[in-house]
Order: structure tokens, then C-alpha cells, then sequence
């Protein structure tokens, strides 16, 4: 490196050094949102420039001249040497979803202080490392799945365990995610319309692609895009009429048994009518609104009103219960850290890469990206009024359901807000209510629209810019919970058909409808809770969700360990042990305290006590209206409770089986990976 | 640049668009089914698409969070 290109590296160093000083120090009503820009790009770049080039050279030994799968199974379909930038794009849209959106939405409950800092220290050293390693691995090993090389490397019970593991994440995930939907459509019929419109869109572009123009994906999805603008615009067109307005307006749980069902049809139905073409449209929709997020912050730099930090670290916030630590940790999973991450940079990524070398832009850069978009998410809601930020994210049992009750409740919190301030925030954005609309759906939607109408439109485009943003998260969560729903049923045939060899069998109808009948009822029951929950379904679940995720990440950082030390480069153990001991700890410390706190707040079983207590006295616990609301309550807290205590012991037990098989192997005095043996690249390259 | 030039273009940077989705190229396959497997029949494209489709979504990690 010649003087000058080290000179250029130590600015960039020192411009993210005094960002995050600016972040850490200021005291003042409002920061600049360039701080956040400067400190988290000029962090980024150093990441990874210097350790991830670390990792690549020392740590895993990437090779240049080694043949990767996609060379040496080349076969046009699923494996195909494909140009690095294209991989980095697809592995990037496969990864980004609504979990980087809307964990960090939650977390500036606490101010955007913890969550900036745990996105950048997590991304850097654990999220990014976990997807970068895992799909070295899976390159060495013929591209194979996570849970083939848990098996392979660590034992087949490890195996059984991560595999189930992953199944009760998937139900979780998308019985969270709809619930998001289910938050931001509920009495919106501006947003119920639009989202509605997506299923006879997607089915038009389905018949399209399938009898008109078979494989002309680009140019529908183009089609799709244009008929999705026209009904975001004509939404608020068609519900000013009261009578369209209330073909479109439900409440939470109508919206939720709607779902349940959709659900259902989505995974039975031929994937080319309705699934495959919403995909392709919400990949589309997913890359171009990150880039125009993007472009509103630059360009606009808004001014962040959130306070760096609020009294809620201590524990008491209402958007989700439990001290920074171990919760902030949980709550902010994708963005920081995702363990599902580790399942797509073992799934078709590996098959694509064509060298070695470009693993580092594909596994850790796109992950870099993703962490970007968490903090334009942070951003956004840092942008709102706090006051604007609690009314819609603390529920009802917090502030009552009347803006007057709201704004007296925030102002306890010490945020100052009018009654007044409250409807007009909702009128400005085309809606009746913000009040606990929580999930994060809404209130970022509410911050991209106060940022993008500056670049488009102006004041009268801030309904368009929210309900689009609706619409951009509400399409890409559907279509996670229709693929996932699919993966579900075919993950449940697999296990099942461990026991039953019939139901193994995808083409059988009967097999198909039971398997997908399960897996909807278990992420449905989810959802159902979730809307029946006084405390608004996403203070209880989504700490569940990021117990999960982190346990898998866990996993998955474990499985790392041991092929480092299979592979005899225990030297360097420690760059997997010290993420993957992190997430044990945090995985491990929330979910004893969700089972076991004393709080109610906090703890699932305090809680479920508090309302049989009650029930015992024949008392009602506002905002339950019935006895048997109260009992499906106490219900839910201990099946939730249960949960927790599975995924410490799932986390346990990996960890357990992990250390065994790394004892063995450091006994060993040769490597003992099951890599694949080394077959050079031909000479240029084939 | 000619008309030509722009064309291949165009065509090469739609077919990048669609690998970041995720649906092969049809033109790339065939030329490899033309290079390594002379023996074997080359599909129709809407065959193909309907082929890949049902594969994409048979099982694997799916979508993200």
C-alpha cells in the first residue's frame, strides 16, 4: 500500500471516528442524519477492506486456483459460474427482507444510540462473518445445505436438532411477519385495497408469463409494476366513497383468518400463477425502494428527532419489555445478525459463485448492504416526532385508544405531543388512526413518506409515499409467507416422512393438503394470538422470533467453529467462538428471563400467573373483555413459555454436540474437514 | 453504436436482471446443452420456465425475514 492510499484509509478511519463521537456526544434537540451516514459507511469500507480481507486470507484461506462447484457441476440449471456482481445481487435480494425493516423500527424505542452501535459492532463481527463463512464452507463441500454439513461435520443428532430448530423459527417468522400485514392493514382501507389488488395483479402476470409470453419475466414484472403504482394512487380515490371504503375495512382478526387462508390457497396453487410472479415482482419492488430510500436520506439529510437515548433502556419501554441487555440484542436481529442467513449462503448462492475470491464481496459484502438498510430503517423512525413514534407503537393497554388518553400517556413518558398533533399525523398520511400500530410496518412507512415526499411530490404526496410504502413491505412479508409456507409443508413431509415413508411423497394430494393444513395452522395460531394479545402481539412475539433467529445464528456460527478446527486453523478460532459465544449468551439470558423474570412485563410465565390470579378472583384485566379471553391468554403465555425453553435447549445442545466433535478433532494431528478434495481451475478460466 | 451492438446489450443486461431474481438464462442453457450434450433434446422455452419454476420453489432456505 504506497503512502498516499494509507493517508486515504486514515481519513476514513478518522471521519468515522468523530461520526460516532457527533452520535454518542450530542446533546442537542436534533442530530444530522449524515453522522449516521458517515460513521456507517466510512465503518463499513474499513470492515471491509481490512478484516474481511483478514478472514478471506488468513482465516478461511480462500483460493483462487480451486475449482467451486458451479465450475465443476456446471450444468446450465441450478449450477452455473455466474459473474460475482450478479450472485452479489441475488444473493443480496434473497437475504434482505422485512426482518432488517423492522427490528431496528422497534428498538429506537430506546433512542438510536444502542441500535446504531449493535447493527455496526453485530455486522462487522458476527452477521457478516456468519454469511461469509458459511458459504466458504458450503463452497468446499459441493455447495451443500447448512443441515447436511451439521450432520457431516458435527453428527447426525446435531442435525435433528438444527433441523427442527429451523422448522419452529419458520413458523414464528411467519406468524410475526403477518402480523406486521395484519397491524398495517387493520381499519386502513387505503392500504387493505392496495394490498388486495396485488393477488389479481399477480395472477394476470401469472396467466402472462405462462400462455402469452412463457419466461419474459422482465417485461411483466415491468406490466405488474405499473398496475401496482395505479393502485396505490387510485386507492384513496376508490375508499373516499364510503361504500368501497367498507368492502375494505376489518379489523385485526378478520384480516388474520384472511391471511390464514390466503396462506393456504398461495402454497396449494401452482406456483406459476400466484406465487412465482409476486416474487419476481416484490424482488424488484425490494431493490428499487432501498435504492430511492437511500437517495431520500442523502439527499435530504434529514434531522433525526429521536434522543440518542430515552429512559427505556432500563427496561420499562412499551414497544417491547427487557433491559438493553440481552433484549436490544434480540430485537435488532437481521440488519446485525441473521441466523437464517446462513441457510440461503448455503442454498443456491453457493452454486453460482464461480470463484472463491468473490465469496468475500458475495458473503460479506451483501450483508454490509444489508446492515445499510437497517439504518435507513433506524433512520426513518428516528426522523418522526418521539411522541408520534410512541402513539404508534405502544399498545392499547399502554395508551388507551383515544388520542387525548395517548397524549397524556406519552407525556407521562416525557415526550410532548397534542391530542391534535395525533390526528393530524394521521390525516396528513390518509388514514383515520396512528394509534399502536405497532409491527413497524407503519411507522417506518410514516418516516420514508416524511423523507421521500421531500424529493417527490411535496406535502400533498405523503399519503401516496405512506401507502406505498405499505405496499412495499406488505408485498414482500406475503411473499415470504407464501414461499415460506411452501418450504414449511416441504420441510414437514420430510420430517414426517422419517416416521411415514407415504407422506413423503410431494405429488400425493392427500400428503400435500395435511402437510400444508400443519404448517399453516402452527404460524396461523401464532398470528391469531398475536391479534387477540391485549399487549399487541408484537411485544410478545417478536422477542420470540429474535431468540430464534440469534439461537440459529448460534448454530450456525458453531458449525464454523468446528470446521475451523477440523480444518487445523484453531489459531484463528476465535473469529466464529467470539460472535457465536455472544449469541449464546444473549439467546440464552432473554429466553430465561422470557420464561422465568418475575416481571409480567417480561417473563412468559409471570405473566400467565398474573391472569390465572385474576381469573381465580373472577377479575377482569383490562384490555381482555372475557373470562375465556383471559384463559386463551394464560394459554398462550405458557405454550410461548415452552418455546423459549426449547430454543435454550436447541442452543444448548448445539453448542453441547459442537464442543464434542472439536475435541475430537483437535485430537487429531491431521485435518479432518470433510471438504472436497482440490481440483484446480483450468487455465483461463473455463 | 450500432443498432446490433445496442441490442446485445440490452439482451445481456436483461438476462443479468433476470439471474438476480433467480430464472436461468434459456439462450445460456441451450448453448451448453449444444456444447456438452449434443445427444440430448433441447426444451422448448416455455418448458424450460415452467420447469425451473416448480424447482425455485420445491424447498431449500426460500425467502428471508
Amino acid at each position: 500500500m504506497n503512502l498516499a492510499i494509507k493517508l486515504g484509509w486514515l481519513l476514513l478511519a478518522l471521519l468515522g471516528a468523530c461520526s460516532l463521537g457527533v452520535l454518542a456526544l450530542h446533546r442537542g434537540e436534533t442530530v444530522n442524519a449524515f453522522w449516521l451516514l458517515a460513521a456507517t459507511l466510512s465503518l463499513f469500507f474499513i470492515a471491509y477492506r481490512f478484516y474481511a480481507r483478514f478472514i478471506a486470507d488468513r482465516v478461511l484461506g480462500l483460493d483462487s486456483t480451486r475449482a467451486t462447484p458451479a465450475i465443476l457441476r456446471d450444468d446450465g440449471l441450478d449450477y452455473v459460474p455466474t459473474d460475482r456482481r450478479i450472485v452479489f445481487g441475488h444473493h443480496f435480494a434473497a437475504i434482505a427482507g422485512a426482518g432488517p425493516l423492522v427490528g431496528p423500527v422497534l428498538a429506537a424505542q430506546m433512542g438510536y444510540l444502542p441500535g446504531t452501535l449493535w447493527i455496526l459492532v453485530g455486522v462487522i463481527f458476527a452477521g457478516a462473518v456468519q454469511d461469509f463463512m458459511i458459504l466458504f464452507f458450503s463452497l468446499r463441500r459441493d455447495g451443500r445445505s447448512l443441515g447436511e454439513m451439521i450432520r457431516a461435520e458435527i453428527g447426525p443428532a446435531a442435525g435433528i436438532v438444527a433441523m427442527i430448530g429451523v422448522l419452529m423459527i419458520m413458523f414464528i417468522i411467519l406468524g410475526v411477519l403477518a402480523l406486521v400485514v395484519v397491524n398495517a392493514l387493520a381499519a386502513s382501507p387505503w392500504g387493505t385495497f392496495t394490498v388486495a389488488m396485488t393477488i389479481p395483479i399477480a395472477l394476470l402476470m401469472g396467466l402472462y408469463l405462462r400462455f402469452l409470453r412463457p419466461g419474459r419475466v422482465l417485461e411483466v414484472s415491468a406490466i405488474g409494476l405499473v398496475l401496482l403504482l395505479l393502485a396505490v394512487a387510485f386507492g384513496g380515490k376508490v375508499v373516499a366513497d364510503p361504500a368501497w371504503a367498507s368492502l375494505f375495512t376489518y379489523d385485526g382478526k378478520s384480516l388474520a383468518l384472511m391471511l390464514i387462508g390466503y396462506g393456504f390457497l398461495a402454497s396449494v396453487l401452482p406456483v406459476w400463477l400466484l406465487l412465482a410472479p409476486r416474487d419476481y415482482l416484490s424482488t424488484f419492488l425490494k431493490i428499487g425502494t432501498v435504492a430511492l430510500l437511500a437517495a431520500g436520506i442523502v439527499l435530504t439529510l434529514p434531522e433525526l428527532r429521536m434522543p440518542a437515548l430515552t429512559r427505556f433502556v432500563d427496561g420499562s419501554g412499551p414497544v417491547f419489555s427487557g433491559a438493553l441487555f440481552p433484549f436490544l440484542f434480540i430485537t435488532i436481529a437481521c440488519g446485525a445478525v441473521s441466523g437464517w442467513h446462513s441457510l440461503i449462503a448455503s442454498g443456491t448462492t453457493p452454486k453460482l459463485v464461480a470463484n472463491e475470491r468473490d465469496a468475500r464481496l458475495v458473503g460479506y459484502g451483501a450483508m454490509l448492504v444489508e446492515a445499510f438498510v437497517a439504518i435507513m430503517a433506524l433512520i426513518a423512525a428516528a426522523v418522526l416526532d418521539p411522541g408520534v413514534y410512541f402513539a404508534m407503537n405502544a399498545p392499547a393497554a399502554a395508551i388507551g385508544t383515544t388520542v387525548e388518553s395517548a397524549a397524556s400517556a406519552i407525556a407521562r413518558w416525557g415526550f410532548v405531543i397534542t391530542p391534535d398533533a395525533l390526528v393530524q399525523a394521521a390525516k396528513e398520511i390518509g388514514e383515520t388512526t396512528i394509534l399502536s400500530r405497532a409491527g413497524g410496518a407503519p411507522t417506518l412507512a410514516v418516516g420514508m413518506a416524511k423523507i421521500l415526499h421531500r424529493i417527490g411530490g411535496g406535502e400533498g404526496m405523503l399519503a401516496f409515499w405512506y401507502h406505498y410504502a405499505i405496499l412495499f413491505e406488505a408485498l414482500f412479508i406475503l411473499t415470504t409467507v407464501d414461499a415460506g409456507t411452501r418450504v414449511g409443508r416441504f420441510m414437514i413431509q420430510e420430517l414426517a416422512g422419517l416416521a411415514v415413508p407415504a407422506l413423503r411423497r410431494t405429488e400425493s394430494w392427500t400428503a400435500n393438503l395435511a402437510a400444508t393444513l400443519l404448517c399453516v395452522g402452527c404460524w396461523g395460531w401464532f398470528l391469531y394470538q398475536g391479534v387477540t394479545d391485549p399487549q399487541g402481539g408484537i411485544h410478545t412475539l417478536w422477542p420470540l422470533f429474535g431468540i430464534a433467529n440469534q439461537m440459529l445464528a448460534a448454530i450456525a456460527l458453531t458449525l464454523a467453529c468446528v470446521c475451523l478446527v477440523r480444518a487445523k486453523r484453531t489459531r484463528y478460532l476465535w473469529v466464529a467462538a467470539v460472535p457465536a459465544a455472544w449469541l449464546a449468551i444473549c439467546t440464552l439470558a432473554a429466553g430465561w428471563q422470557k420464561v422465568f423474570s418475575d416481571d409480567p412485563r417480561v417473563g412468559f410465565l409471570a405473566h400467565a400467573r398474573r391472569v390465572t390470579d385474576a381469573l381465580a378472583r373472577n377479575e377482569l384485566i383490562a384490555p381482555a373483555q372475557s373470562l375465556d379471553a383471559m384463559r386463551a391468554i394464560a394459554r398462550n403465555d405458557v405454550v410461548d413459555a415452552a418455546l423459549a425453553a426449547a430454543f435454550m435447549l436447541l442452543v444448548v445442545a448445539t453448542i453441547a454436540f459442537g464442543l464434542r466433535a472439536m475435541r475430537s478433532a483437535a485430537r487429531s494431528s491431521a485435518p479432518t474437514s470433510r471438504e472436497m478434495p482440490y481440483v484446480a481451475l483450468a487455465e483461463g478460466g473455463s | 453504436m450500432s443498432a446490433i451492438r445496442l441490442r446485445r446489450l440490452w439482451q445481456r443486461a436483461a438476462a443479468n436482471a433476470r439471474r438476480v431474481l433467480g430464472v436461468p438464462d434459456y439462450d445460456a442453457y441451450v448453448a451448453h446443452l449444444r456444447l456438452y450434450h449434443p445427444e440430448r433434446a433441447i426444451p422448448t422455452r416455455s418448458a424450460f420456465f415452467a420447469e425451473r419454476e416448480a424447482v425455485r420453489y420445491r424447498g431449500g432456505g426460500g425467502r428471508c425475514c
